[in-house]
């Protein structure tokens, strides 16, 4: 393992469960740079200007212009923020490349393109690639030349994705042969480099780099889809394909490193473009509810209508906090290496991939809420093509099917939890013994506080607590069969999520007072919001776990347990809700960008 | 050739405006900022001729420090070095003052042609280009809209109304008033926003004694006003009214 000093406390990979993140240490929209601020600007300006204009004409296939942008993104740096100068690349941080990753989110159709290009060919190349791939392919990929795409899942296997059962055979000279059927393959019809993930001798998972023009490899037809009519999806047939030995990326056997460490890093880039999507779309939403008159007022004056775009607001706010947090445990801890070293990126991604999933799920489902509400916005207006609230709705859909199904992410984050519990990377196991302690002490009482956010702080931290419990009492009741148990974990999943999310609100909301005091309020109250309806249904995921294991007297003594970690009084959501949508109608937009 | 333009930041064209408690300025404590529109396109216009014909681009700002914003972009479009004009004083000036305050270290400079934008988005003048012309020194010309560089002379080719334009020859060193659309602009590449960085910004402390020549007393969004007579009496009467009504008093029948 690379060593790598990371000056912040690394309270990634889970560690934020059990650690205290003190105030001030993560990462905020509101501590960008200028050159931040540029690099946003020069991406919104391009994804304005040029993409979403060619919406229409890329949904007719026109797959020549879709490499002309893809191009042009090259020619401004935006394919390659964050690869290494020798390799075309601009050598940036993860932050610049969540800001350009944000921004191409709010195109569904050319947002995958480029998310499948840059995250799924450009990243593991440069995480995997040797010195000798990497001079061949990735500054060709870096200025849009050439595109890439990914070719992991098959007709029957696509969750089960190590299931895959294309088949590499050596040849005697040492290069392979590959044969099988890939499916539903991001940017599969026009793409020039394919990342194919086989089994070597049946068994030995890898994954090479197979040129367009190999002789063997065939294009699928397009297919049908409910959206991204813009992005082209066709399965990728390899027919007797021959791969020189060079072109295996990263070792033989070890494609599972290269698979889930994309994936790792594609969930978080999943939940990026959804936040750009979902800020983008509350703009929509409220210049149309500003707009729209209806009993002789405009619709942005009705309590529902608010409701909405608070709780749109809320929504996105938390998101983005989540992914600032995130992205900050990534730069800390990648600063001081040589960026060209992809190790550290490599171990990063891999300590990440709670949290990846974590946003992944989060992300989506977020930004499913916010276009479901745009359309009902837009009433009428929401369903026919007019308008772009249609389209996003359909285009968004696939975020919770693909870069690994909302389902499994949820298994994901619960079940590597607790085997770094097991393995003791994670002091799960004793925190549960702290906490049984505590629960049966005799209450402190806790004073009430005037300090802004107090209250929410003690409740994430009950949140926490909350989460230790019902994950200790289920490795305690079903051991080593808990994998068993997908109901119970996607309840500790949904806690996390909340929990995750509490506590990056709460972090930033706290350093707004001095990053961004004039936005404090408003973070304020979209914390508090988040806060109060977190702790609803955490509860209520609890109780449900809770049941699902015990019942009489345990169960009884399990949820006064319960009760007394989750005392919290409701707060006045509504009045809260209002001001952040008043607030959104009288700047235009998303307020906290 | 030795090119300055002069840039100017405004508040961004979709914020939603409010006018300030005196009345005299537009409530900008948490706007957000951009580049002036045709300081955009003389921007462009002037890193377009040194593209061609070589030398180099300064840019010159007279505002507040938040006026950095839009130097580092002009820098990172590809503008060389800049000249900041600093005080907080400068926040809404006319354009005399503003001129005022760039003149002097512009005048150091010895630039071949200035270029500005036509007018400002916020309180659109057209004045700050044509000031500054005389304290320069040099000649200038208005509303350009092409601009062919030959030895020690411009043509430029200017808009006039009705659809009719004027073209003119003129000696440099020059000042020329941009109109916005004229080229397209470029991109900040990343790269450009990085290099950015270590381009030389020189902060200049403006004249002492510099002081507003115009004020603005007022400011008021321009109100709608709708009338609404109801003329009573049977339907024939009452028609007859509003006949006689939209005769005399609306002219329009
Ligand atoms: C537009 C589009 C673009 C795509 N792009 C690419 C690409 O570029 N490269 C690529 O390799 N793939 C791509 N995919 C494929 C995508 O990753 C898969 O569709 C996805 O992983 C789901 O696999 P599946 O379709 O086989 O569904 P299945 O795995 O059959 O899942 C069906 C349902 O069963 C659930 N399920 C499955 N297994 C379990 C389990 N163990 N426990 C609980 N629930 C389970 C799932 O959550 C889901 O709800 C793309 C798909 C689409 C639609």
């Amino acid at each position: 393992m690379t060593k790598t000093t990371t000056t912040a406390p690394n309270t990634g990979g889970g560690m934020w469960l059990f650690e205290d993140t003190t105030s001030g240490s993560v990462f905020t929209p509101e501590r960008l740079s200028d050159e931040h601020k540029l690099i946003d600007q020069t991406a919104d300006e391009f994804v304005r200007n040029e993409i979403l204009p060619s919406h229409g004409q890329l949904e007719t296939k026109d797959w020549k212009l879709a490499r002309v942008l893809v191009n042009r993104a090259g020619e401004l740096g935006l394919l390659g923020t964050d690869v290494p100068e020798q390799y075309g690349g601009v050598g940036l941080d993860k932050a610049s490349t969540v800001l350009v990753g944000s921004r191409f989110g709010q195109s569904g159709s050319f947002g995958s393109t480029f998310g499948a290009h840059t995250g799924l060919a450009i990243l593991p190349l440069h995480c995997f690639g040797s010195d000798t791939q990497k001079d061949k392919y990735l500054g060709r990929l870096v200025s849009g030349e050439w595109i890439g795409a990914y070719c992991l899942s098959e007709s029957s296997s696509g969750s089960d994705a190590l299931g895959a059962k294309t088949r590499a055979t050596r040849e005697p000279d040492g290069s392979f042969v590959l044969t099988g059927e890939k499916m539903w393959i991001t940017n599969g019809g026009f793409a020039d480099l394919y990342i194919v993930f086989a089994q070597v001798d049946g068994e030995q998972f890898t994954a090479f780099l197979v040129e367009r023009n190999s002789p063997g490899l065939t294009i699928g037809r397009e297919e049908h889809k409910m959206g991204l009519h813009g992005s082209s999806t066709t399965p990728i047939i390899l027919q007797d394909v021959r791969v020189p030995s060079d072109n295996v990326l990263h070792h033989i056997s070890k494609g599972h490193k290269v698979a889930f460490n994309t994936l790792n890093y594609g969930r978080f880039k999943l939940a990026v473009a959804a936040s750009g999507n979902a800020t983008a779309a509350i703009g929509e939403a409220t210049k149309y509810a500003a707009e729209r008159q209806q009993f002789g007022q405009p619709i942005a004056t009705f309590g529902a209508i608010k409701h909405k775009l608070g709780e749109m607001t809320v929504r996105a706010y938390v998101v983005e906090s989540m992914i600032y947090r995130t992205t900050g445990l990534l730069d800390a801890s990648l600063k001081g290496n040589e960026i060209a070293d992809a190790g550290p990126l490599r171990n990063i991604l891999e300590e990440l991939s709670i949290e990846c999933s974590i946003l992944k799920v989060a992300g989506s489902e977020m930004l499913h809420y916010v276009l479901d509400e745009n359309v009902q916005i837009h009433g009428g207006n929401g369903f026919v093509k007019d308008y772009p609230a249609e389209r996003q709705y359909r285009d968004s859909r696939v975020n919770r099917i693909f870069e690994g199904t909302n389902e499994i992410n949820r298994l994901l984050i619960a079940t590597t939890l607790v085997r770094r519990a097991l393995k003791g990377t994670l002091p799960l196991i004793s925190a549960a013994k702290r906490l049984e302690d505590e629960v049966t002490d005799p209450p402190t009482l806790v004073e009430a506080s005037e300090v802004p956010l107090a209250e929410q702080r003690s409740t994430v931290l009950a949140f926490k607590k909350t989460s230790i419990l019902v994950l200790g009492l289920s490795m305690m009741h079903y051991g080593d069969k808990l994998g068993e148990q997908q109901e119970l974990l996607s309840c500790v999943a949904d806690i996390l999520i909340d929990t995750f999310g509490a506590e990056s609100a709460v972090l930033r909301a706290d350093q707004a007072a001095i990053d961004a005091p004039q936005n404090q309020l408003l973070q304020i109250d979209a914390t508090c919001v988040f806060v109060n309806d977190a702790a609803g249904r955490i509860e209520a995921n609890a109780r449900t776990a809770l049941a699902s294991m015990s019942d009489g007297d345990s169960l009884r003594l399990q949820l006064a347990a319960l009760r007394r970690l989750l005392r919290f009084s409701p707060i006045n959501t509504v009045e809260k809700r209002r001001r952040l949508a008043e607030t959104t109608v009288e700047r235009g937009g998303y307020i906290f960008r | 050739m030795k090119i300055a333009v002069c840039v100017k930041q405004v508040v961004t064209r979709d914020w939603p405006l409010r006018i300030n408690d005196s009345h005299t300025w537009v409530d900008d404590r948490d706007a957000s900022f951009e580049m002036n529109e045709p300081d955009a396109y003389a921007l462009e216009e002037a890193l377009r001729l040194k593209e061609q014909h070589g030398g180099e681009v300064v840019v010159c700002s007279a505002g507040p420090p938040r006026v950095n914003q839009v130097i580092r972009e002009a820098l990172a479009r590809g503008a060389d070095r800049a000249i900041h004009v600093e005080a907080e004083s400068l926040a809404s000036a006319d354009g005399a003052m503003v001129a005022e305050a760039l003149a002097a270290p512009m005048e150091e400079e010895q630039f071949d042609l200035v270029l500005t934008g036509l007018q400002s988005d916020d309180q659109g003048f057209a004045q700050t280009g044509v000031v500054l012309a005389e304290f320069l020194s040099i000649p200038h010309a208005t509303i350009i809209m092409e601009v062919q560089v030959g030895a020690g002379r411009v043509r430029v080719k200017r808009e006039l109304e009705g659809g009719w334009f004027q073209w003119v020859s003129m000696s440099t060193p020059a000042l020329l008033t941009i109109q916005s659309g004229i080229n397209q602009l470029r991109y900040a590449t990343l790269k450009g926003i990085m290099a950015a960085k270590k381009k030389e910004v020189r902060l200049v402390e403006p004249p002492a004694e510099l002081a507003r020549r115009q004020e603005i007393l007022m400011l008021s969004v321009p109100e709608r006003t709708k009338e609404i007579r109801l003329f009573d009496g049977a339907p024939a009467e009452a028609a007859g009214k509003l006949v006689q009504a939209l005769k005399d008093d609306a002219r329009v029948i």
